[in-house]
């Protein structure tokens, strides 16, 4: 420190002076100081959304990395790099340049593998952040439009997951760009045109590649980071909801302040999330493309799977009866019914349930206090009902490697799917239906045992406290009987935690 | 907003205090490694694990400290109602209707903005039209022509006795190897009276059929033959087709049987195509019959 050493302790601390510095600009203090004390509610499913923000800033960092050495062209090739098996053989520069950054460029592996895994995670993450919402009731007023938000960010997810793998033209992705382009072929009177126009033509397309890596790394990135700063805004607004308990009202939030208790927390999860995604990137393979080889139009090879949140597509398409219905020399294809009607018909209702929820129950209140799923035992058949759904789905779209496995032929599974598809997310919804009953049954008797989860009088054992999963046994509320008045009876249920 | 109660870290335990130091220095020591491998040559599952270890180190260090040691008071925010007061709303509204007003009262100039930007818009919507090609009538048709040689990947003309009894090849019109929509199957079965109706005698050669390799659901290469059963499989979406019977699905999604392709043979012996396929190949669309 040059300027003036003997004033040091009568100077400001240097954050005071930094701070100062931006004020003075800015003006700044008093919004940033209510940031740092902002109250964020403290429970495990909470940080379900934190999870899929950290995999998509992996997904950025990775991602950006690869640019460097992915070459996005279909002009053919030969290879000569360091993998045996390949040298000599024709290819894309785009596969070439994938297959060259997995060998030749030193933690290429690494970096593409995170990449592909942080994807898998990023998805995985939103849909059951989406999850918890749902069956706590969080998407309610005031917060639908939040909702939708998320569900587009779900959708943008899972598109930018198809155009990734999509570009690297190995025998796999190419086998799943030849289903999409018959998928969105079999659009009624626009179908031709939009694949004409997508493709640049008839299939494969001169400049698909090309276009799908515009697509894949600015236009819908830059839409998701878009749409998560309105996201969390949002969230930051009209502050997070919180499960009932003790002192925990409609209106007002209770939890820990960001600064500094929860922000350290939060970074430290963003680098568990990133910890673990490195760790899947250097040890668990993904997406060998050097083993299926360069796209050729005319092969494919059984048990071509596509990536998991694709799959409930996959088995619907297998799934589906052989239906094209025809009339006046038109016809409506059949991969329409799995590959159109479905995901629209999916994400639609995602999209309007929160409308429609409040049109049955008539209820147009907002909401802070959230939900426990055994209170709300019609909403959370139809969400379990639904899982299922998509968990057979999800299931055929692997009939092959099942029926392979298990011994069992294709058509006896692809007949007990056809089947299960009604049955088992009925059957699920009706045991989720009587299992919340009998839980909220429960937690309205009173205790006539002391609970063993009854907790310790006074503050809680540090140790305890520190245990991974944050239990705030001692706040957890009695019997909550759905919307009334809330009686206390005695002491907390034994299963505190219906989430 | 009320002051918070006087926040207090709390006392460190012996434990927690060792772990954070443990794992950060785990950490410390798993990125040094890990410059030292990548500069030695690299090594993938290495660089994972070591990548790997020196961010849970931080993870987990950060993720103790926060936990254990940092201060964890339950504080209470006051949630404000979301809306605006009404007296707002209405000066807002006044607002926006007074100038709503101002621009309002110019009619014409309003209807010639609106129909300027239209305009533009529609004008803009063209240059999509420069993304592809027509779709016409290329759905239709693929690369086979009267005469056109059939030849296998390596570019070699097919012989009906080149083909294994109760085995398939896969073929292109020659010249046209890289249209996607012309791979066909030849397909060589026992006897010529195992076809039945409605495959086209006068289409086969001897015991060979030919039929477009793209299956009619969506358009995946049919590659999988049982020659015992003589069903064709896809291995997409297991469609299954019978070769004997015209290629008429049996069984999956696909409603159509793989259309069949007009087998002859020229001066030579060569197997060539006598015309197109009888309709059009692969994955169906909304005007296909047209």
């Amino acid at each position: 420190m040059s300027d003036g050493d003997e004033a040091e302790e009568e100077r400001p601390s240097r954050v005071a002076r930094t701070g100062a510095f931006v004020d003075d600009r800015l003006g700044l203090a008093r919004m940033a100081r209510t940031t740092l004390r902002k109250v964020f509610p403290d429970h495990w499913s909470f940080l379900l959304g934190e999870v899929a923000l950290y995999s998509f800033m992996v997904l950025l960092l990775t991602g950006t990395y690869l640019t460097f050495f992915f070459k996005p062209s279909q002009s053919e090739t030969t290879y000569e790099g360091s993998y045996d098996a390949l040298r000599g053989v024709e290819m894309t520069r785009a596969y070439r340049s994938a297959v060259e950054l997995s060998f030749d460029v030193r933690a290429g592996l690494v970096m593409r593998q995170m990449h592909h895994w942080a994807a898998l995670v990023f998805v995985a993450a939103m849909v059951v952040h989406l999850a918890r919402v749902f069956f706590t009731g969080a998407f309610r007023r005031p917060r639908e439009l939040n909702w939708i938000v998320g569900v587009t960010l779900l959708l943008l997810g899972i598109g930018n997951g198809f155009t990734g793998y999509s570009l690297l033209d190995d025998q796999l992705s190419g086998t799943g760009l030849r289903i999409a382009y018959s998928i969105v072929l079999s659009i009624p009177l626009i179908g031709t045109w939009i694949t004409s126009l997508l493709f640049g033509g008839e299939f494969p397309g001169p400049d698909l590649i090309e276009r799908f890596f515009v697509l894949h790394i600015l236009l819908v990135p830059a839409m998701i980071v878009g749409l998560l700063v309105m996201h969390l805004a949002m969230v930051v607004h009209q502050k997070h909801t919180q499960f009932r308990g003790p002192g925990r009202r409609e209106d007002n939030v209770v939890g820990e302040r960001i600064w500094p208790t929860y922000a350290v927390k939060a970074s430290g999860l963003f680098f568990l999330t990133t910890g673990v995604l490195a760790a899947l990137g250097g040890l668990a393979q993904i997406n060998p493309i050097w083993i299926y080889g360069p796209f050729e139009p005319s092969e494919v090879s059984a048990a071509s799977q596509p990536d998991w949140y694709i799959g409930w597509l996959e088995g619907a398409l297998r799934a589906m009866p052989a239906w094209e219905p025809r009339a006046f020399g038109f016809e409506l294809p059949n991969p329409f019914f799995a590959g159109v009607l479905l995901p629209g018909l999916t994400f639609g209702l995602l999209y309007a349930w929160p409308f429609l929820e409040a049109r049955f129950t008539k209820d147009r209140d907002e909401h802070h206090l959230l939900d426990r799923p055994r209170d709300r035992p019609v909403r959370t058949a139809l969400g379990v009902a639904t899982l299922a759904f998509y968990s057979v789905l999800f299931l055929a779209g692997g009939s092959d490697v099942l029926a392979t496995e298990f011994g069992l032929s294709v058509n006896q599974l692809i007949w007990s799917v056809r089947l299960s598809v009604f049955v088992v997310p009925a059957a699920a919804g009706l045991v989720a239906h009587r299992l919340c009953r009998d839980l909220a049954a429960r937690d309205a008797e009173p205790p006539d045992a002391p609970s063993e989860a009854a907790p310790p009088s006074g503050a809680p054992d540090p140790v305890a406290v520190a245990d991974e999963e944050p239990e705030p046994d001692d706040e957890q509320p009695i019997a909550w009987p759905p919307p009334v008045a809330v009686s206390r009876t005695g002491l907390p249920p034994a299963h505190p935690l219906g989430s | 907003m009320t002051p918070d109660p006087e926040r207090h870290a709390r006392p460190a335990t012996r434990q927690a205090y060792l772990g954070i130091v443990v794992a950060l220095s785990l950490s410390i020591l798993a990125g040094l490694g890990l410059a030292v491998v990548y500069s030695r040559g690299g090594q993938a599952q290495l660089e994972g694990v070591l990548l790997a270890v020196s961010l849970l180190g931080i993870g987990v260090g950060l993720v103790i400290w926060a936990q254990r040691m940092l201060p964890d008071d339950e504080a209470e925010e006051a949630r404000k109602p979301l809306g605006s007061a009404p007296e707002d709303v209405a000066a807002f509204t006044t607002e926006l209707e007074r100038g709503e007003e101002a621009i309002g009262s110019r009619r014409l100039i309003v209807g010639l903005i609106t129909g300027g930007l239209g305009a533009l818009g529609l004008a803009l919507v063209f240059p999509i039209r420069s993304l592809g090609p027509r779709p016409g009538r290329g759905l239709f048709t693929t690369g086979m022509a009267p005469g056109r040689r059939l030849v296998t990947a390596d570019e070699q003309p097919v012989r009906a006795e080149d083909i294994p009894v109760a085995g398939i090849l896969t073929v292109w019109p020659e010249g046209h190897q890289d249209e996607a929509d012309s791979s066909t199957l030849l397909i060589r079965v026992e006897d010529e009276s195992l076809f039945t109706e409605p495959v086209k005698l006068d289409w086969t050669v001897g015991t060979v059929v030919a039929y477009s390799k793209l299956c009619t659901h969506a358009g995946c290469p049919v590659g999988l033959y049982q020659a015992d059963e003589h069903l064709l499989l896809c291995p997409c979406h297991q469609s299954t087709f019978e070769v004997l019977a015209g290629a008429r699905p049996v069984f999956g999604p696909a409603t159509r049987a793989l259309p069949q392709l007009p087998l002859g043979v020229d001066e030579e012996g060569f197997l060539v195509a006598r015309g197109d396929f009888e309709g059009p190949v692969g994955a169906g669309f909304w005007d296909r019959s047209r």
